[in-house]
């Protein structure tokens, strides 16, 4: 079984700066900089078309930037002769040939790199694909286990620097489980580990530093913590028979009440623990005092809503 | 992870070469391909050696008297060198266009970020396992027909003046085309339009050119298809039967023409993938 965070030095860092990508006349990405540092998982956040596979592409040097620049541990990645080793990838699951086995496409890759077949053996186990599945042509494979075989593909090389695009898409509620729980191991492990997505709710298990672009450019590159709090404030909930009397005891209290129903009122401006005291100290029954934290998913469409490249009909 | 750290040993070519012949071997289009065109290949020589096994007692004395270059023509006909072409200039598109087509090209280049290693490696594995399987088509055939015209004692032995080059020929237009279909699968990248266009250059084009202008039949005798027919005519010029060409080519033109078209196209092939964006 894999071993606990055996020690090792820290991964790299990756440093993008003042990156842009240009398709005609249409900007993929824009002046775009920020730094991962290891020992984390940095979610890398941004709606459809945002530029994060872009940016992703740049950073393995499969895509030549138009300005600036993308490099890893001080590096540009084409620099390397074999990459397993220093990055490990998922890009898009369906990079595969549909025809080849799991055990054959990372059979051919760890040849390339040099690497012994038994590791091959070693990632298929880690991430479930055993037995028959990994015989069988990756054509018939469902998107979770694509996942799986593209994370493995990651993992092939053992690198400091890991890079995943959209992994948890078509993962079942346990591989998604299992998937948190690797990037934090690899993480714990020292290496610096990147996960783009454009489902804030994602990554509010997963990352704990964020990178957040909207069309191209850089929003907000922060920790998570920081990143909720632009959100908005926290909600007191509280439920009582005398709604309209608590109400004007909290406003001498500076607080703002907001009738929700006759019995419910939404408190912003103190403390579910304050809302308490007052209710005892001027003999209210309580009948729920609940506290509503900032929802990351909101602070992610505040922030995100002036960016987002497809609009649905009645959205906003 | 494992508990114990992975060495750090040097990937060398050998290790691109390996991999790619991996690749090539995983696939089981490559069987039936190479499998399928071996057989269609030998049946169409052998048939054509059966239709003179048969017609000869009809055969007046002049043919009777020339008959060697019909037997040196059974052992390998244009309708065979056409399937031979056309299914290693497919198989050699294949192994560039399939990594295109199906995304696998940029985890191959994520893999190894030095792409003309990986596309030098690819050309010299198809080249290798091209010539093979030319090689043995090209000797089977030859040892099929001839022993079919051997039941009427006209069988030539693999000595007899021009057989040898009959065969080698025959042979080297499988790596040939493979590298063509390569070059042109790393220059287009798109399936189809890949296959259309090896399959137009190749195949076609020598069809539509005329040799009737010196400077059409200079394009003619360039063509890879042309040049192998130079090269299959043992009495080339001296024929009894048809007209001699009015801008005649070489035996070592032909050759030449093959070995510029193999090195170019590998060129092509390691050079067009290395800049553009995948």
């Amino acid at each position: 079984m894999p071993g606990t965070g055996r020690p090792r030095k820290r991964g790299p860092v990756i440093e993008v700066d003042e990156l842009t990508k240009r398709y005609g006349p249409t900007t993929a990405v824009r002046e775009l900089s920020f730094t991962v540092r290891p020992g984390h998982v940095t979610g890398f956040l941004g709606p459809n078309g945002a530029g994060k596979t872009t940016t992703l592409r740049m950073l393995l040097g499969l895509v030549a930037p138009t300005g600036g620049s993308a490099t890893i541990g001080g590096h540009t990645f084409r620099r390397h002769a074999r990459g397993l080793r220093h990055v490990g990838a998922l890009l898009d699951a369906n990079d595969v040939h549909g025809g080849r086995s799991a055990w054959a496409h990372l059979r051919t890759l760890a040849r390339s790199n040099r690497i012994p077949a038994s590791r091959v053996e070693e990632v298929l186990a880690e991430v479930g694909l055993t037995g028959a599945a990994a015989r069988r042509r990756v054509g018939g494979y469902s998107l979770g286990m694509k996942q799986r075989l593209g994370i493995a593909t990651a993992l092939l090389g053992d690198p400091p620097v890991l890079l995943f695009d959209e992994p948890l898409n078509g993962l079942d509620p346990e591989g998604v489980l299992w998937v948190r729980g690797l990037f934090r191991r690899l993480a714990a492990e020292g290496r610096t580990v990147l996960v783009s997505s454009h489902l804030m709710s994602e990554m509010e298990n997963t990352a704990d530093q964020l990178i957040v672009i909207g069309k191209g450019q850089l929003i907000a590159a922060e920790s998570l913590t920081d990143f909720a709090a632009r959100g908005t404030a926290p909600t007191v909930t509280v439920r009582t028979p005398d709604a309209g009397a608590l109400a004007t005891v909290l406003a001498s209290e500076g607080a703002v009440a907001v009738a929700h129903d006759e019995e419910t009122l939404k408190v912003t401006g103190v403390g579910a623990g304050r809302v308490g005291e007052l209710a005892h100290e001027h003999g209210f029954l309580l009948r729920e005092l609940t506290t509503e934290h900032a929802s990351l998913e909101a602070a992610f469409m505040e922030l995100t809503a002036d960016s987002v490249e497809y609009l649905t009909g009645d959205s906003r | 992870m494992t508990t114990v750290p992975l060495p750090m040993p040097v990937s060398r070519f050998t290790d691109l070469l390996a991999a790619e012949w991996l690749k090539l071997r995983s696939l089981r289009s490559t069987y039936w391909a190479l499998g399928v065109s071996t057989l269609v290949v030998i049946s169409v020589n052998a048939n054509a050696a059966r239709a003179d096994y048969v017609n000869y007692p009809h055969y007046n004395t002049v043919m009777r008297a020339h008959f060697a270059k019909n037997a040196l023509f059974d052992a390998f006909t244009d309708g065979a060198a056409m399937i031979l072409i056309l299914t290693a200039a497919s198989i050699g598109a294949v192994t560039v266009v399939g990594e295109y087509s199906t995304g696998l090209i940029r985890t191959t280049f994520a893999a190894v970020p030095d792409r003309r290693a990986v596309m030098s490696a690819k050309a010299a594995v198809v080249t290798t396992v091209m010539t093979v399987y030319g090689a043995v088509v090209a000797c089977a055939s030859f040892a099929a027909t001839q022993a079919i015209l051997s039941g009427r004692g006209l069988g030539l032995s693999i000595s007899h003046p021009g057989a040898l080059r009959v065969v080698v020929a025959s042979a080297l237009l499988a790596p040939v085309s493979a590298l063509v279909g390569m070059a042109m699968g790393a220059l287009i990248r798109h399936s189809a339009t890949t296959m259309v266009l090896a399959t137009g250059l190749l195949l076609l084009l020598p069809i539509f050119v005329t040799e009737r202008y010196h400077w059409t039949a200079c394009v003619r005798n360039a063509l890879p298809f042309n040049a192998w027919d130079r090269l299959v005519q043992v009495d080339y010029g001296r024929m009894p039967y048809t007209l001699t060409e009015r801008y005649p080519t070489t035996v070592g033109g032909a050759w030449t023409v093959f070995a510029v078209w193999a090195v170019v196209a590998m060129l092509v092939t390691v050079v067009a993938v290395d800049r553009r964006d995948v």
